[in-house]
């Protein structure tokens, strides 16, 4: 095994080689922050559970009167809601692993985009418990379930992509720029209200929708929405779209942050 | 009675090679660290970094086998020229030129998590040195044995003691034999006994090739085990050579009084 620092390769593609052979590394960082997360509490893993849920019946309560016209309308904000807090927790956890991650990077070599790709498998493996709680709630209240729903593996993907292409851009920007994690977090509040999460999508004027759907979030929620509420399948042009707002976002933030590793170390 | 010359081949095999290396940091002469203020003084080009440079053009090589001591003062550039080693840093320029695989043993414990147990802990301490789940399972009951700690191994190492936690730490590092392994200044593992059988373990790798570097403003211990040394000052290198060239000369440069007196030994020198 021979290092030289002279021989630099493509540091994109350096990154991604070093982050494949570190990936039991990556297993076991999901693994410690699924199983750390509740290690002491009664209830342990559920919470992923009830957490949304929980939320989910706040809203229900309060913005029924405003929009219960939307049939059914808990599942349609609990879809929203678990899609959107995806993508709030991917980029929030990606930013602070690798701000505040500094002192293990000061110390031995770790690819650092390790950790922003666990932060990405732990969002998996709690979305995914998290459509528990959905299917039992659209059984509850019978909501039509269809064989269309088996799509959503695709959407995860791309939300996915997406949240780890912002995590990777804002985390590199705050490198710089340390008010960028704090302003991130308004950002987000900004973004919930921008993506059709508790109002009614359908029912929105032909403006307002063309506002919206500069907001990549909005076809993302959109597309989960075709699994988990108004099952349809997808259109070929859906997929496109998404498929390509996805791949764009992680190659910036790829390019963006694997050009800037040396930086995590440096400051 | 026949004195055989060539006992033992030993053909001198660099394994580490630092060519002219230099490390800049940029350090802003005032904090600056909002977009805008950043946006403001870029357009009215009152962004200055104040350059400092780290290390400037060093240059040295460490054979095989060595010890080898890095010396100087706070701030000299030791723990900078470790990391670049170490594949932490990367020069501004130079190369540094490193065969096999390094063990910092800056590291010791990096990452444990005080709610995993200590068998989780294991293998997530070891991933983050790089090795497989695969390697790990394979040497687990070693570094269990090790470590002394077969009856805690599935408690949380929240409830390990400082000395525990350092005894686990050291045995993940150091349970395979590295090519070359990193030590800063004192190793803190424990108990005496069980700061003496990390340097049994040390010495034992030694004997079997592994190259040593030493980095300490401790001339004595320097003296006391190192083959070669290479002494920092202000980022430069001052010194090379062998151990008491350069220690002797460092030594005249202390003042009196601030000398600390040695500790044990680390490690006994070997002789090649």
């Amino acid at each position: 095994m021979i290092y030289d620092s002279s021989k630099r390769a493509n540091p994109a593609i350096e990154e991604i080689v070093n982050a494949f052979r570190y990936k039991d590394l990556i297993a076991h960082l999901i693994r410690r922050d699924i199983t750390t997360r509740y290690k002491r509490s009664v209830l342990g893993i559920v919470w992923t559970m009830l957490n949304p849920l929980g939320v989910m019946i706040i809203m229900t309560i309060v913005f029924q009167d405003f929009f219960g016209r939307q049939e059914y309308y808990s599942v349609y904000v609990l879809s929203g809601l678990l899609t959107f807090t995806f993508f709030n927790q991917t980029s929030t956890a990606i930013i602070h692993n690798l701000i505040w991650g500094e002192d293990l990077f000061q110390r031995i070599y770790i690819p650092r985009s390790t950790f922003a790709i666990a932060a990405v498998g732990t969002a998996i493996v709690n979305l995914i418990l998290a459509l528990v709680p959905l299917i039992l709630v659209k059984l509850v209240i019978q909501s039509p379930l269809s064989w269309k729903i088996i799509f959503f593996p695709i959407y995860i993907f791309y939300l996915a992509g997406f949240s780890l292409g912002v995590g990777l851009i804002v985390a590199t920007l705050a490198l710089y720029f340390h008010d960028i994690a704090e302003m991130y977090q308004v950002i987000l509040t900004a973004w919930f209200y921008a993506t059709p999460i508790i109002y009614p999508y359908d029912t929105l004027p032909a403006s307002t929708k063309h506002l919206l759907s500069f907001n990549p979030m909005t076809h993302i929620v959109q597309l989960m929405r075709n699994s988990f509420y108004y099952n349809f399948a997808p259109t070929m042009n859906e997929l496109l779209l998404v498929a390509g707002i996805s791949s764009i976002t992680l190659v910036v933030g790829w390019l963006l942050f694997s050009s800037q590793t040396e930086e995590f170390v440096r400051r | 009675m026949t004195m055989s010359i060539l006992t033992t081949s030993n053909e001198i095999e660099p394994v580490v090679k630092i060519e002219n290396v230099s490390l800049r940091y940029h350090v802003p002469r005032e904090r600056i660290n909002s977009f805008k203020e950043y946006a403001i003084r870029k357009v009215q080009g009152k962004i200055v970094n104040e350059e400092f440079w780290a290390l400037r053009d060093v240059s040295f090589t460490i054979n095989k086998g060595e010890v080898f001591g890095i010396i100087g003062e706070n701030g000299a550039g030791k723990s900078t020229l470790l990391k670049m080693v170490a594949r932490v840093l990367k020069p501004t320029s130079g190369r540094v030129w490193v065969s096999g695989n390094v063990a910092p043993l800056l590291s010791v414990g990096a990452g444990f998590h005080p709610e995993l147990t200590g068998r989780e802990n294991i293998f997530l301490n070891g991933t983050l040195l790089g090795f497989t789940q695969k390697q790990i399972k394979g040497k687990f009951d070693e570094i269990v044995e090790f470590s002394e700690l077969e009856d805690f191994i599935d408690a949380p190492i929240r409830t390990y003691s400082s000395g525990m936690i350092a005894r686990l730490g050291f045995a993940v590092a150091t349970d395979s034999k590295p090519d070359i392994l990193i030590v800063d200044e004192v190793l803190a593992v424990g108990d005496e006994a069980f700061q003496a059988k990390c340097y049994e373990r040390i010495e034992n790798y030694q004997a079997q090739g592994m190259t040593t570097l030493l980095v300490t403003h401790n001339s004595e211990r320097i003296r006391k085990v190192c083959h070669k040394v290479a002494w920092l000052e202000k980022g430069e290198l001052k010194m090379f050579g062998g151990t008491d060239d350069v220690v002797n000369d460092y030594v005249k440069t202390i003042k009196p009084g601030t000398r600390k007196a040695s500790d044990r030994p680390f490690f006994t020198k070997r002789r090649f």
